[in-house]
């Protein structure tokens, strides 16, 4: 069984705690997201799951077979054109050239990309369409763990949409395990299995919240009524520093 | 293959692009003939009797021989730095104790007038082909090695992660991530070193060596012989010229596409 254990997981960055004893599980199938407020560690929790950063204390055990990485920014090679991006994930796993095209076109295809735009370079893409190369270019190797930094932040809500419903099929048919972070506390409830909530100053969890309902049948209902539930969490209130916020 | 296909391809579009560069340069030989008018043949002879005599080395097997041995000299010490600036530029680049201490030196390099470089190869090497080799890698390896080292310093941290995380191999690292980026900072720095190189060759011969087109320009000076001189000055733009419109640009051009 796939699974990624992290066990009594901190780090330092120079003398700065930046972690501090993460544990948890992710097991094949599931989809775990680490939610918190900025700088409070996230992205340095999932480089070191995705062997980005080196491990220095505590432990990573990441037994899936492939992971891959989307990133908020997109990352694509600005020199490649919107197919070799894609193909270029493929490439570097040994596929011939010409299977790899092939199926970077159907998957760009698939994510809402035209045959016209299959020659364009990034730098005449605009961001939605950057994301959606992104996306494809992690999801053609078919990962059996794909890790996600906040890669839908920058989206309008329908491209969001669209891209939650290609993760959720990804999950269903090739039972792929996802671990991504947000601070989208909606975005969570929607894909998740399990909420991990990441306090700052040293990063570390403070709660865990599970959903078991079926991601496909998470409607939008469904999602408002969670995340209106989790919003009067204790440590959600203290993490997020809610209550300073309201009116007195 | 394909790539150069693709430049060839391209060219007839890219020369007929060329019409205004042709306008700016005969509005510049029309200049060129109104100071004729005015300050008479001696001091600037006419473009057309320019070109006649120009047309008239060409058809000299001495003056044929005389660029030979210059394009020989310019294209070692070119060769030479083109070699060594990229090779340790990167290497430089890539190991930020080698940059840092690299910098002073380079601006020495830099700094360093290229008459006074001339003057020290003369004593250390004597009147001949080594001398204004020298002089001309010492003029170019340093433009060539600062564009390596550029290249290198400034490579994306970011997209390095990105091939980290898809595992890149080694070659694809280079190739793909790598090796875009260097080129787009290395190859101008060939172009401003190639034509340092081709100014500086003339410099050296016509201070240190008896053949070569320098030696033929001084000459020139030494009789008064204008249009002679002014012909010499054309072969040498019009070489430069060449290399960098027609071969070089190009080149650039394809291969810079993501860019514009």
């Amino acid at each position: 069984m796939e699974s990624l254990e992290v066990k009594h997981l901190t780090h330092h960055f120079g003398f700065t705690e930046i972690l501090h004893n993460i544990n948890f599980t992710l097991k094949k199938g599931e989809v775990v997201s680490i939610v918190g407020p900025s700088g409070g560690g996230k992205t340095t929790l999932l480089h070191l799951c995705a062997g980005l950063l080196d491990v220095a204390e505590g432990e990573v055990n990441n037994s899936f077979k492939t992971t891959a990485f989307a990133f908020q920014e997109g990352r694509l090679l600005p020199w490649k054109n919107v197919i070799e991006n894609i193909a270029i994930a493929l490439l570097a796993r040994g596929e011939k050239k010409s299977v790899a095209i092939q199926k970077a076109q159907e998957i760009a295809l698939k994510f809402g990309l035209e045959e016209d735009d299959f020659e364009k370079f990034p730098k005449d893409l605009s961001g939605g369409m950057k994301q959606r190369v992104n996306f494809a270019r992690a999801l053609v190797v078919k990962p059996s763990l794909l890790f996600l930094d906040e890669p839908f932040s920058a989206l309008d809500i329908g491209l969001k949409r669209e891209l939650y419903t290609h993760l959720i099929e990804s999950c269903e048919e090739n039972d792929m395990s996802i671990l991504f972070i947000t601070h989208d506390l909606i975005e969570a409830i929607r894909l998740s299995d399990e909420i991990l909530l990441l306090e700052a100053d040293p990063g570390h969890i403070v709660k865990t919240f599970k959903y078991d309902s079926p991601k496909e049948k998470r409607d939008d209902a469904f999602v408002y009524k969670e995340s209106a539930k989790i919003v009067q969490d204790k440590e959600i209130i203290e993490t997020f520093k809610l209550n300073t916020l309201e009116l007195k | 293959m394909k790539f150069f296909l693709k430049i060839l391809k391209d060219f007839p579009a890219y020369l007929w692009s060329g019409w205004g560069a042709v306008a700016s340069i005969l509005l510049f030989i029309a200049f060129w003939d109104v100071g004729n008018q005015i300050y008479g043949n001696l001091v600037l002879p006419s473009p057309l009797e320019t070109f006649k005599t120009l047309y008239a080395m060409l058809h000299s097997k001495d003056i044929l021989e005389q660029i030979d041995i210059t394009l020989y000299r310019a294209s070692v010490g070119f060769g030479l730095s083109l070699l060594f600036g990229s090779v340790l530029g990167l290497i430089a680049g890539f190991f930020a104790t080698a940059s840092m201490m690299s910098r002073p030196i380079v601006t020495i390099l830099v700094g360093m007038p290229p008459i006074a470089w001339i003057v020290l190869a003369m004593i250390w090497f004597g009147m001949g082909d080594e001398t204004v080799i020298f002089t001309v890698v010492v003029a170019s390896f340093p433009i060539i090695f600062v564009g390596a080292l550029q290249g290198t310093r400034t490579l994306d941290g970011e997209l390095k992660e990105m091939a980290d995380s898809f595992a890149f191999p080694w070659h694809m690292k280079f190739i793909d991530v790598y090796f875009p980026h260097i080129f787009s900072y290395i190859f101008p720095a060939w172009v401003s070193g190639l034509g340092m190189a081709w100014k500086i060759v003339i410099m050296a011969e016509l201070l240190a060596t008896s053949d070569g087109m320098g030696a033929e320009l001084a000459i020139a000076r030494s009789q008064l012989d204008t249009p002679t001189a002014l012909a010499l000055v054309t072969i040498m733009i019009g070489s430069l010229m060449f290399i960098e419109y027609i071969i070089l640009e190009p080149i650039k051009r394809e291969v810079e596409l993501w860019r514009v």
